[in-house]
């Protein structure tokens, strides 16, 4: 068996002592094993995950419930705390890392009997879009081990694209989930801002960050959804849900109106892309979906309007690495002042670094409202203006990205190239809404994302239309 | 935009508390001028009447009881990490 069955029917089994826990971890180690050349993972917690499944194998003989997620593994980006193992960030800030507490997200995925079985290569505090940036090493595409798997959660995309497990998590704070599983071929679901709780995941840019699955199928992503989401007081940004589940999904086409964006197909978009992405519009109509162009005129603004919120923020949230409480510390600096300097100088790579001060300048007074408020504002206009444009759509399309995976290397020497990659993903970010990028074929044997979102609140309905959409193909 | 000088860019490392290496201040004083120059773009929009959105999902001063609560983590296990401590507390370098 190269792939897994879904993750429901996996938990089912292990319910009804048909799978056991142990045989679903030691399968996900042995494949993580035999991938190693992909350098996916940055840590195996293989005594600590055995050791879960045996308990809960044997919770099952005493005829116990266990949830949801029963025995079922997964590998989540290094930036979520985890109480086994460390928490590096992939940054050599946080290299001698243990969490004294654990995320939010990995409690209620262990609480229905979910199992970490690694965590996964990032960009050093998930700023990328490659996983280049990783402070340790780079992570390869699964199809083509010359290329990025995009980022910034590219170990958990390759993770999943290499059945490594049938899931793992990532954070999406301009595109991160969406655009590693559109380069890697595999689901990554961005859900409406504020519905899974942060708390406990390595904070990069607070107004935009989302935590959200990768997955083989629409199905699973809704599954994990469902029992990640909801209020939680250690977060105070989450929203509430309905007492709906989120994975009962009624796909349905016929009827929907869905708008194409059409400055998502400018020239600088890939022909092979433009092709399978085409395809995919064509699909959709034909299964009775109302498909019709829209324009955002200011979405060309959103990656500017990005590179001002990220930062600013960025160097807020890394204001916290001190070198005085936990992680890299200067053991040679003499002063308090050098403590500070030098363990930020020596624990934060360049892309921190960029971050940190491009933050510093836009929030410094004088330049504040020239650059910071501003970005803020034309956020406002980008965010009526798909206000505007879901009033009269259920949803809008386009691709994830205007390329397929790039050569490891080629957008390195060049910051700017590198944000440039984000130019589709981030307008759901600075916006709050959801959005999914589904594999939608390929293009010179590389994969290809479709990417698909919907208004704040609509998760629901978008996973649906996700999962009718993977039905087509 | 001209490049950042010198001194602007060890101004923003110093806001930053980093000690920068010759290499890269240089380095910066070209790379954080062209993030700069990309995001000039914004000058020109017209965002007469608009607010800035800092939030996105309309929430306000979030509250709850201030009272103390069981935590995950225990005291001994949040200072496991630091590089000095003394009496249960974090041991600093010297200020002056």
């Amino acid at each position: 068996m190269d792939s897994w069955p879904a993750i429901d029917d996996m938990a089912a089994g292990v319910q009804k002592a048909e799978l056991r826990a142990v045989d679903l971890v030691k399968r996900s180690l042995e494949k993580i094993d035999k991938s190693k050349e992909y350098d996916a993972l940055i840590s195996i917690n293989k005594e600590g995950a055995l050791e879960r499944a045996e308990a809960i194998d044997k919770r099952v003989a005493k005829g116990e419930k266990i949830g949801k997620l029963a025995g079922v593994p997964f590998i989540a980006k290094d930036n979520f705390l985890t109480l086994s193992g460390k928490t590096t960030a992939a940054s050599n800030m946080l290299k001698p890392f243990e969490a004294p507490y654990q995320a939010t997200a990995i409690n209620k995925l262990e609480a229905e009997g979910a199992i970490c079985v690694a965590k996964a290569n990032l960009d050093a505090f998930a700023h990328g879009s490659s996983t280049e940036n990783s402070d340790f090493f780079v992570t390869k595409n699964p199809h083509d081990k010359t290329r990025v798997p995009g980022g910034s959660s590219g170990g958990s995309a390759a993770a999943v694209a290499l059945s490594m497990v049938p899931f793992a998590l990532g954070t999406d704070t301009g595109g991160s989930i969406r655009l590693p599983a559109a380069f890697s071929g595999v689901v990554g679901y961005k859900p409406t801002y504020g519905l899974v709780s942060r708390s406990g995941v390595v904070a990069m840019a607070s107004s935009t960050d989302v935590i959200g699955p990768l997955s083989r199928t629409v199905d699973d992503a809704a599954l994990i959804l469902e029992v990640m989401s909801g209020p939680d007081e250690l977060d105070s940004t989450t929203i509430s849900r309905d007492k709906k589940p989120y994975n009962d999904l009624l796909p349905q086409i016929r009827g929907q109106k869905v708008g194409i964006i059409k400055e998502y197909f400018d020239e600088g978009l890939e022909p092979g892309v433009r092709q399978v992405v085409d395809d995919a519009i064509k699909k959709l109509k034909s299964a009775g979906a109302d498909v019709s162009e829209v324009s955002l005129p200011s979405l060309p603004l959103a990656l500017a309007v990005y590179y001002i919120i990220c930062p600013a923020e960025v160097s807020s949230n890394l204001a916290r690495y001190d070198g005085q409480r936990y992680g890299h510390f200067a053991k040679e600096a003499r002063t308090l002042q050098d403590s500070y300097k030098l363990a930020r100088e020596q624990g934060f790579g360049l892309e921190a670094k960029r971050r940190i001060m491009i933050g510093a300048h836009v929030l410094s007074s004088g330049y504040y409202d020239a650059y910071y408020k501003k970005a803020q504002t034309v956020r406002t206009k980008i965010i009526k203006e798909f206000e505007a444009a879901f009033l009269k759509y259920d949803f809008l399309v386009g691709p994830t990205s205007p390329t397929t995976a790039f050569k490891i290397g080629e957008k390195t020497s060049d910051p700017l190239k590198m944000y440039l990659v984000d130019i589709m993903t981030v307008a759901a970010n600075i916006s709050g809404v959801p959005a999914i990028s589904i594999p939608a074929g390929m293009s010179d044997n590389l994969p290809v994302g479709f990417q698909i979102i919907g208004p704040q609140n609509s998760d629901r309905k978008l996973l649906a239309m996700a999962k009718a959409f993977e039905g087509l193909k | 935009m001209s490049k950042l000088s010198r001194d602007a860019v060890l101004k923003l490392a110093d806001l930053s508390r980093l000690k920068l290496t010759a290499e890269e201040i240089e380095r910066f004083r070209e790379e954080l001028s062209a993030i700069l120059d990309f995001v000039e773009m914004l000058d020109k929009v017209d965002v007469k009447g608009l607010e800035p959105t800092y939030q996105v999902t309309g929430l306000k001063n979030v509250m709850r009881e201030d009272k103390p609560r069981d935590y995950q983590a225990k005291p001994v296990d949040l200072l496991k990490g630091a590089p000095a401590i003394e009496k249960n507390q974090f041991k600093v370098k010297r200020v002056l």
